[in-house]
């Protein structure tokens, strides 16, 4: 049974993207939209939309009964979350099964496993995926001690109820970690409401690799290869390219291997994503996120896939349209994420009119956008406007028409990152292909 | 007695509390110092601590919580 209508539960580029994907295939895609998204793209080109609310996020696209009430009036057989808002709450997915439609994207029991630390790592362990060597909670400083003494020097205390980099502590030596988890425990309290950390080894300077995975209701699953994505600003990509340069093709196979796996091991369904962090020889399990990643166009450059595609056909109950054999990775593709932000301000948001726009173009470019000329960036939502993403045979040639197209790109009325991509591709770690997820914020540092 | 309004300095949505669960910055009648923070505005999910620009008593929100604000706007109201 394929589907025969979808809500977009998303806005901007990615709602667009969705909207695309629906249309290719023959599907009715509704938008949503809140007050201020009443004129946007995502809504122009869908064939129906429903007004979900005001124009703050929390009254519009994160109020999961205003999108499920939309989705049940507009009679329509599937969701499509996007990323962010409500694409990894697991009660919003479980909503959307309870209501006789179709979750696009894995069961919510599967988003509630991979959302919740533990059970994730406890997951990578069955799967025999490996994860950074941490304890388990720690009830005392002595046992914190005992537990590092395990894991090796340096450490990180963290919250067991932290997230987003927040919780987090170094500590180099026993006598620094005695103050630090008296300290982190205070602030666990404080911050999460549990005074639970426990320890896990300080990794210096790891490269964050990805691998992209697809699997059916059939029981096929198949890796698209990896995506490099080390160059982030507080935890925030900017810039991500495939294939990972630098990477042995024995580490490759095994996080690819890997990263099935693990999907396999939780009962996997849809388009996800197996991050990892590499360092040397070694690489350790972080996160999967179970919904389509806002750098697929790179794994869809190197691969010919249209993993947006793929998601509906297999939300439709189909197989895979490929198996692993026919996934080949051919060329080098990167893309530049256009924020909203003045990076001359530590990237202050930069909502407002868009008072000009020039798209680059011409051979192996694409731009993913649904900013137009005119169009007001509302302060409201993520500062994302635009993707750009480009491909060419090889990495150097990648690097050449990414500058090319940098240099075509024209926004006026507000600060974007392009400008910071145009340097970007000018530092030898950039270059070469050695950066790590260090290095962005030690160049901003100095600058 | 004069009077003095303090204004977003960004567009977004304004909060009158840290975070949905904790008490409000300050509630009208409060005595505020110059520098302390009356409220928030969220842009582009990043938070900015609104800060009183005049000492004074604090007579009135003029946005209610979780209320969408234009760059300018007054959000409270000081009697100096």
């Amino acid at each position: 049974m394929s589907l025969q209508s979808v809500l977009v539960a998303n806005r901007g580029e990615i709602a667009l993207r969705v909207v695309r994907a629906c249309r290719e295939l023959g599907i009715r895609a509704v938008a949503v939209y809140s007050d201020a998204d009443a004129e946007a793209a995502h809504v122009r080109m869908a064939d129906d939309a429903a007004h979900l609310g005001k124009s703050a996020a929390s009254k519009s696209y994160l109020n999961a009964d205003a999108v499920l009430e939309a989705a049940r009036s507009a009679g329509v057989d599937a969701v499509h979350p996007g990323y962010g808002f409500l694409s990894e709450r697991p009660a919003f997915a479980a909503a959307v099964e309870e209501a006789g439609l179709v979750f696009v994207g894995p069961p919510s029991s599967v988003i509630s496993t991979m959302g919740d630390k533990a059970a994730a790592r406890t997951v990578a362990r069955r799967a025999e995926v490996p994860v950074v060597p941490g304890s388990d909670e720690v009830a005392s400083v002595d046992d914190a001690v005992a537990a590092a003494e395990e894991v090796g020097y340096p450490v990180l205390v963290k919250a067991s109820a932290g997230g987003g980099g927040r919780g987090i502590r170094p500590a180099a030596t026993a006598d620094e970690l005695r103050d630090v988890v008296v300290e982190a425990q205070r602030e666990a309290a404080s911050a999460f409401g549990s005074d639970a950390v426990y320890v896990e080894r300080a990794l210096q300077g790891p490269k964050h690799v990805e691998v992209q995975v697809l699997a059916d209701t059939h029981g096929n699953v198949v890796h698209c290869f990896e995506r490099e994505c080390s160059l982030q600003r507080r935890r925030q990509k900017i810039l991500e390219e495939a294939p990972a340069p630098g990477l042995s093709p024995a580490i490759r196979e095994s996080l690819c291997d890997a990263a099935v796996r693990l999907s396999r091991e939780v009962g996997y369904v849809g388009a996800g994503t197996v991050e990892f962090l590499v360092e040397g020889d070694e690489f350790f399990f972080i996160e999967m996120n179970t919904r389509i990643q806002v750098e697929h166009p790179i794994t869809e450059w190197v691969t010919g896939l249209d993993l947006v595609a793929e998601q509906l056909r297999i939300a439709g109950g189909a197989e895979l349209s490929v198996g692993q054999d026919d996934i080949v990775c051919r060329g080098a593709s990167i893309e530049f994420r256009v924020n909203a932000e003045d990076p001359d301000q530590d990237f202050l948001p930069s909502p407002g009119e868009v008072t000009g726009l020039e798209l680059p173009g011409g051979p192996g470019v694409r731009v993913d956008t649904a900013l137009m000329a005119g169009d007001v960036v509302p302060p409201f939502y993520d500062s994302l406007v635009a993707k750009l993403s480009v491909w060419a045979p090889t990495r150097a040639e990648a690097l050449a028409r990414g500058r090319r197209a940098l240099a075509e790109y024209r926004v006026d009325g507000l600060p974007t990152t392009i400008g910071l991509h145009r340097r970007l591709l000018d530092e030898r770690a950039v270059v070469d292909g050695t950066y790590d997820i260090t290095t962005l914020e030690t160049w901003l540092a100095q600058r | 007695m004069g009077s003095h309004k303090i204004t977003s300095r960004t567009p977004g949505v304004f909060y009158h509390r840290p975070s949905p669960d904790a008490d409000p910055y300050v509630t009208t009648g409060a005595s505020v110092a110059e520098g302390d923070t009356v409220g928030l505005v969220e842009v582009m999910k990043t938070f900015h601590e609104v800060k009183a620009d005049a000492a004074g008593t604090v007579s009135a929100f003029l946005v209610e919580n979780e209320d969408e604000v234009t760059i300018g706007q007054d959000l409270v109201e000081l009697e100096t």
